[in-house]
């Protein structure tokens, strides 16, 4: 079952996360524009070249959003998708678009989340941005009857009761969790692009930060920043003639089976265990075999949950997993070897796309001073929601 | 939406009146599969463990256990600032389900997965009663 690994990410393009964006203000369409022309130009195709799409929204439609982006570029397609997925939207773009071209529909993908900035409307448009986050408060939403009058709303207070659920079943050390966003701060310290480039951090440090929803702490949060990525996904044939190491796409896996915590059937076995469990199957590799991980991080029980749950410890002991092994570049266990959306930034829908495209630059052998030696294969992970829909991918270099 | 001081409201649909109607005199009904036996909550047209539409809503005890809490200490929304620092808990009910509401009548001493909790009935203005609970006492 599934893909034989013989479509390859040929090129990428990601703008540097930014905390307060002050650069020209345009619209998602154009964003778009922007990112395929440098993301074709990594790859040293051409836009006549390109012959399907994967999107997810834009600020100007709010549907037949991939027609008007083919429209708007100039593209004639074979393979049209929209994915919404919420944080697991670029891993779940990745696997779409590398299945499309195992079937023949295309040779050529792009696939893009534009994530700066738009500018302002009229006053009668309608809002980008509710005060209910991630949350529906549409009449006959779930959330909008049963949880959003309770006041609970949005990501921080359902990752928390996951933590606290956590703890009381299998035991809790702060010290661990404090430990992921420490290490990977360390990585952003070695990355210039990183927005806390040059601000490391201790475990102690994220214990005395400012405690948000119990256990989780300010320094355990992700703090969103203006960016927007954008990857070429093609066929072996075209990738011999791109510039740089394809890196193919050779397991994927996706799952999910909740929208709000309430209601999952089972809170702390989380939807990445299936979906790693397939893509791991597919690949026909061991986990052993991973050189880097690259894991969706909102939050630090994010990355703690997915590590045991993709199977790289056994359930209860991660813990104990992450206080024994060095999650940095230089490490024995390299986790967000960019320095994860904790500390590269948090770039809104294009957030999970950092994952994406550090497992590229690593396998490149392009990562600079956080290169991990002999990086050929990476595990990638993709999160929305409220550990709602997960997506898990390995890619490994040609 | 439905909104009470400013804050989102329940909007009840067919489907969920009975549930609500129920709330506002006291009383806790939940649907329950005759096909399957299972008890489901939130109200749904079918079950969601078979899909059968066989649901008929039974009176339950609503007492049951703190599955997991937080304290939100930033409000979740900014009609909640008056709550804070909000105790924000899943409960699971004796019948198995699990709801989000919030503790009141305690104090963070009380938020630990597994204390007993029974239901209170918060009756607003508009008409609407929330489901909260208190952590029993014995």
């Amino acid at each position: 079952m599934g893909l034989r690994g013989d479509a390859a990410i040929v090129g990428m393009a990601e703008y540097r996360p930014e905390r307060h964006y002050r650069g020209e203000r345009i619209f998602m369409l154009e964003q778009w524009a922007d990112l395929a022309a440098l993301a074709l130009a990594d790859a040293g195709l051409r836009s006549s070249d390109v012959n399907g799409l994967v999107c997810a929204n834009i600020r100007e439609s709010e549907q037949f959003v991939p027609s008007t982006i083919a429209e708007y570029l100039g593209w004639r397609v074979n393979f049209a998708e929209r994915v919404d997925l919420g944080g697991a939207t670029p891993v779940g773009m990745v696997w779409r678009a590398a299945a499309a071209i195992e079937l023949g529909l295309c040779d050529v993908v792009v696939c893009a989340a534009p994530a700066r900035p738009t500018p302002s409307l009229p006053p009668d448009q309608p809002r980008a941005w509710s005060p209910f986050g991630a949350s529906s408060n549409i009449m006959g939403s779930p959330q909008a009857e049963f949880d959003i009058p309770y006041g609970n709303i949005a990501q921080n207070c359902g990752y928390a009761m996951i933590a606290n659920r956590y703890a009381a079943e299998y035991g809790y050390d702060p010290r661990a969790t404090a430990k992921i966003a420490a290490d990977q701060r360390t990585n952003a310290c070695a990355n210039p692009d990183a927005v806390f480039f040059g601000q490391p951090i201790t475990i102690d440090d994220v214990l005395a930060s400012k405690m948000v929803a119990d256990p989780l702490h300010v320094l355990e949060i992700v703090m969103p920043c203006a960016g927007g990525a954008a990857v070429v996904v093609a066929s072996k044939e075209v990738a011999r003639r791109t510039k740089h190491r394809p890196v193919y796409v050779t397991g994927f896996g996706e799952h999910l089976m909740h929208k709000t915590p309430t209601y999952s059937p089972d809170l702390l076995h989380t939807p990445i265990g299936p979906a790693a469990e397939q893509a791991f199957g597919m690949a026909g590799i061991d986990r052993s075999a991973i050189d880097a991980v690259q894991l969706y991080d909102c939050y630090t029980i994010t990355v703690l949950l997915s590590i045991e749950d993709s199977g790289f410890c056994a359930k209860g002991e991660g813990m104990s997993f992450v206080a024994e092994h060095d999650l940095t570049y230089r490490g024995d266990f390299p986790v967000n070897t960019h320095g994860g959306q904790l500390s590269f930034g948090q770039t809104g829908l294009a957030g999970g796309f950092t994952q994406v495209s550090e497992a590229v630059r690593q396998i490149r052998g392009d990562a600079g001073e956080h290169q991990v030696p002999g990086c050929d294969t990476v595990y990638c992970s993709g999160t929305g929601g409220i550990m709602s829909e997960q997506t898990a991918l390995i890619v490994q270099g040609g | 939406m439905a909104e009470l001081n400013g804050k989102p409201r329940p909007a009840p649909i067919p489907t969920t009146k009975p549930f609500w109607d129920a709330l506002s005199e006291d009383r806790i009904h939940l649907q329950h599969c005759a096909d399957c036996g299972s008890w489901v909550y939130y109200p749904r047209r079918r079950c969601p463990s078979c899909l059968s539409a066989a649901l008929d809503w039974q009176e339950v005890s609503g007492r049951g256990h703190l599955y997991s809490w937080t304290i939100g200490r930033q409000p979740t929304h900014p009609a909640f600032g008056d709550e804070g620092p909000q105790r924000l808990i899943v409960v699971e009910l004796e019948e198995g389900v699990r709801l989000t509401t919030t503790l009141v009548d305690g104090d963070d001493a009380d938020l630990v997965v597994g204390r007993a909790v029974e239901p209170v009935f918060d009756h607003g203005a508009d008409g609407m009663t929330l489901l909260r609970f208190r952590p029993t006492r014995d």
